[in-house]
């Protein structure tokens, strides 16, 4: 059984830093570089002044950063929502979408450069031809297999040949669902019945219904592909709150590494810990 | 106007395997080098204490900002091409390294038939077994010829490995012993061997123990810490430029690197390189740096657009069937890499823990190891089973024919994470008379400059080689114990991604200066002080990941571009070699 505990003062921090580089050969072969060394030196030594509240649990109560800072309008927020719940909800396992805080975290994912496409090529024309939208059919069911399949996510990218960045593809994805929850329903998106809600998004996810400037199936596939990234990505990005989802996985979080484990037959099961403890460990 | 600079011996473009080697052999020998890197500079603290899968993994930290250049894209010569927009569907390093930094490390020679294709595959199978239209060439150099230059990299990069014991002739062991073995390893391992295959260890640049390398620079030991393909480790125990070759050539005092560096154009006059023409990201100020020898080591894509832009060779015309810059462009995406995905009920795995090249092979099925008779391809590839420590957002892996979201995918999901395996086929691709870079007549970069286009399809070889290995894996996946067996589906046509990093061609080498763009020095015919070095001169690709011959080529050029500086001259005679190669 691999390690269980997190360590709990800075103390014990350094203690099992100690013990890990000890195992790991590191320290004895005298193979840490310069600064690696020099990082792991100020920190202990800067330790224990620096202690705060940091390690209370009080921060996983915290929802300060349950706020918006991209949608503006609670309704459409209550849409993504309900949306997002639909694709990962809540049951026996554990939570859903809503309550690992992935609509928020989609929030501010589309705030941030990934949103605004910042290291997307971006420059026209953009030939909203036949060609890409039968490539946008065609790659959903491509990206599931090959090289990078266990490194990337389950939810495929068609390819991208729309003038919107993501944000503003989330924008008119999420008008679209409110205006097919009108006009079928004559009711908020949020308010539909479940069976009513998964229809919308099947149809989405089909192309079966028009959006301005992007295949629906290439809005369903991002919404899909930010749904859960937000479960399963670091607490720091305001979604698998309490590290529920990795719970849920049974996936540690960072680690040193498993130079000791690796070997092992048996399933480890380990206490979950974020990036922030991995840093903190490291100063 | 652009600011001339001071003259030096060799101006390298790239610091990655291809670009760091060279600086590093050439400043060893006592020549001034500049480096000329377009990222910013980076060492290992800058990898220290990122592991984080969604900013690495997901969102590409460590990949080319395509925003102000990428390439186009289109499978026929009568389409017009689009460009690949966005970092899912592309791949390439960036940044002091380049995509060396986050390789993940699987390490193979390539077989003596993949340095002799066309010659071998007429001698066993006669000349009828060459399709039409497929441009397959011997490389000028054979296996026996690259041995030591393997020989050479292997040590500087520590590669940990045990032999394959389907292996061809080796002059030393690796210098490492093999990485431990994860249960899935062994049970891969295991299963193989009692088929009646030859299991082994996939060889890896993430080290298995401490060691020194004949340079002065030491490795790390790998700790198996999962963040490791597109991440660079913060160990120092996978090798890579940052703590071999580039430190090696920085000590010399000869080398200089400029990061930021942006290089535009080759210069050139009266049919030599004068230098290069670049522009410092930061300031945007051109600058012109001389040189007696220019190298161009900065990955297929801009060794191929720079060659273009620069209007240096002869363009390669699909509908002539003439020119060599772009001809025989190839690579492994797509189409490759297919295999089938198990799904075990009883046996769960610690999939999270890993290392970028941990896993185990076979070659039964590479290279001319089984007959082709009545096969419809050439050549072919490696069995793996990897274990890269799979992280929780990439690890949705669900049965065919399960929703892939709703209450149904969660609950398999979460099941599954720890109990499914995937086993692939590292197949070889051949160059085909349609398949080509050029520029693009419509996108272009922030200066103005065309953007490399791609025409890139599938054959029915290719095809035919994919069956053929999802087969085998599908079998290799059953006798291991999997309950649901999900063969993987050969796609129609290559869909535009550009995954995995292993595109290469365009600036091929060979014997014969009307079909290959550079000799077996990776030296430029029509140019003979400038050296394109790379994955950039396979003629074709061969069934395994592509790096060890990347850096085996690079200390060979080296070995050139020391001579040429010695002795300025072409460093082999051109020969006549067969039509259509
Ligand atoms: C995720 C991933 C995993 C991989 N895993 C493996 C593996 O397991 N095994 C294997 O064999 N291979 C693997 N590869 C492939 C491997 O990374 C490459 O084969 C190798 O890095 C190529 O080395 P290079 O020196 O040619 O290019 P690079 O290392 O990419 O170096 C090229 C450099 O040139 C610079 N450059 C480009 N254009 C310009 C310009 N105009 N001006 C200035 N500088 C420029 C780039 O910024 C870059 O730093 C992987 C690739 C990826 C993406
Ligand atoms: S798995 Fe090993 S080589 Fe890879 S990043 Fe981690 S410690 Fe480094």
């Amino acid at each position: 059984m691999a390690e269980t505990e997190r360590p709990k003062t800075p103390q014990a921090k350094d203690e099992s830093r100690r013990k890990f580089l000890k195992n790991s050969g590191l320290v004895a072969g005298g193979l840490i570089g310069g600064g690696l060394l020099g990082s792991l030196v100020t920190s202990q030594v800067k330790k224990p002044a620096d202690t705060g509240n940091k390690d209370t649990a009080a921060k996983d109560d915290n929802h300060d950063m349950d706020a918006r800072t991209f949608f503006s309008r609670t309704d459409d927020f209550e849409t993504l929502s309900a949306a997002t719940e639909r694709l990962y909800p809540k049951d026996k396992n554990g939570p859903g979408a809503i309550e690992l805080s992935v609509p928020y975290f989609i929030d501010r994912q589309l705030a941030g450069d990934w949103g605004s496409n910042a290291h997307a090529y971006m420059k026209g024309p953009f030939p909203q031809n036949q060609e890409a939208a039968y490539y946008e059919d065609l790659d959903r069911n491509q990206k599931n297999q090959g090289p990078n399949a266990d490194t990337q996510t389950a939810a495929p990218t068609p390819r991208y040949q729309t003038r919107m960045n993501r944000g503003e593809i989330f924008r008119e994805g999420i008008k679209t669902m409110q205006d097919q929850a009108s006009s079928k329903h004559d009711k908020k998106f949020a308010e539909l019945e479940g069976e009513q809600m998964d229809a919308i998004l099947t149809d989405l996810e089909e192309g079966k219904i028009r959006m301005n400037g992007i295949h629906s199936t290439a809005f369903f596939n991002l919404l899909l592909q930010t749904t859960i990234e937000g479960a399963y990505a670091d607490p720091v990005y305001g979604g698998n709150r309490n590290m529920a989802g990795w719970k849920m996985k049974e996936y540690p979080g960072p680690r040193m590494g498993y130079l000791g484990q690796i070997e092992d037959e048996e399933f480890a099961v380990m206490k979950q810990e974020s990036l922030r403890d991995y840093q903190d460990m490291w100063g | 106007m652009a600011k001339k600079l001071k003259k030096v011996d060799v101006v390298v473009v790239g610091s990655g395997w291809a670009g760091g080697i060279v600086s590093a052999e050439a400043a060893k020998a006592g020549y001034k080098v500049v480096t000329l890197e377009r990222g910013k500079p980076v060492d290992r603290q800058d990898y220290i204490g990122v592991k984080d899968e969604l900013r690495y993994t997901d969102r590409y930290e460590m990949m080319q900002n395509l925003a102000p250049e990428t390439i186009t894209s289109r499978n026929n010569l009568d389409e017009e091409a689009l460009p690949v927009r966005t970092r899912k569907e592309m791949m390439a390093g960036t940044d002091l390294g380049g995509g060396s930094v986050h390789w993940a490390g699987a390490t193979y020679r390539w077989k003596p038939i993949d340095f002799e294709l066309r010659s071998k595959t007429i001698e066993r199978y006669g000349e009828k077994k060459i399709q039409e239209g497929m441009f397959i060439r011997d490389w000028g150099i054979t296996y026996d010829e690259m041995e030591p230059y393997y020989d050479k990299w292997e040590k500087t990069a520590g590669i940990s490995g045990e032999p394959d014991p389907l292996g061809d002739k080796r002059s030393n062991d690796w210098p490492n012993p093999p990485m431990k073995e994860s249960p899935a390893v062994k049970l891969f391992k295991d299963t193989t061997k009692k088929m009646g295959y030859h299991p082994y260890q996939v060889a890896s640049a993430n080290l298995s123990q401490s060691y020194k390398n004949p340079d002065g620079e030491t490795l790390a030991q790998c700790m198996f810490c999962s963040f490791c393909t597109q991440y660079g480790c913060d160990f120092g125990a996978k090798s890579d430029p940052l703590v071999t070759v580039i430190p090696t050539a920085l000590k010399t005092g000869n080398c200089e690197i400029r990061t930021h560096s942006y290089v535009r154009r080759v210069l050139h006059e009266n049919g030599k390189a004068t230098g290069v023409m670049y522009v410092d990201l930061r300031t945007g100020l051109e600058y012109i740096q001389p040189a007696d020898v220019v190298v161009l080591g900065a990955f297929a894509f801009t060794n191929n657009r720079l060659l273009h832009l620069s209007k240096i060779g002869e363009p390669y015309n699909p509908e002539t069937r003439k020119g060599v810059i772009g001809r025989n462009y190839n690579g492994q995406f797509g189409i490759t890499f297919l295999g089938a995905r198990g799904f075990f009920e009883k046996k769960k795995f610690n999939l999270f823990m890993g290392a970028g090249a941990l896993g185990g092979t076979l070659s039964d099925f590479a290279g001319d190891n089984f007959d082709h008779t009545d096969l419809d391809f050439i050549n072919g590839g490696g069995i793996e089973l990897r274990q890269y420590g799979h992280g929780p957002i990439a690890t949705n892996a669900v049965p065919k024919g399960t929703k892939n979201w709703g209450p149904e995918f969660k609950e398999k999901s979460l099941h599954y994470t720890n109990r499914s395996l995937v086993v692939w086929y590292t197949m070889a691709t051949m160059s085909w008379w349609h398949n080509y870079t050029s520029l693009d007549p419509t996108y272009t970069d922030d200066f103005g400059d065309p953007l490399l286009r791609i025409t890139y399809k599938y054959t029915d070889h290719d095809r035919a080689m994919a069956k053929f290995g999802i087969e085998k894996c599908t079998e290799i996946m059953k006798e291991m114990g999997a309950d649901i067996v999900d063969p993987d589906e050969v796609p129609e046509e290559f869909d535009h991604v550009y995954d995995g990093g292993h595109y290469a061609g365009g600036v091929s080498m060979g014997e014969d200066p009307e079909t290959s763009a550079v000799n077996n020095y990776l030296q430029m015919w029509d140019m003979e002080n400038l050296f394109v070095v790379g994955g950039s001169a396979f003629p074709q690709f061969g069934g395994h990941h592509p790096t060890a011959t990347i850096g085996a080529l690079s200390y060979r050029a080296s070995e050139g571009i020391i001579n040429y500086l010695k002795d300025p001259k072409l460093l082999t005679q051109p020969k006549k070699a067969a039509a259509n190669a």
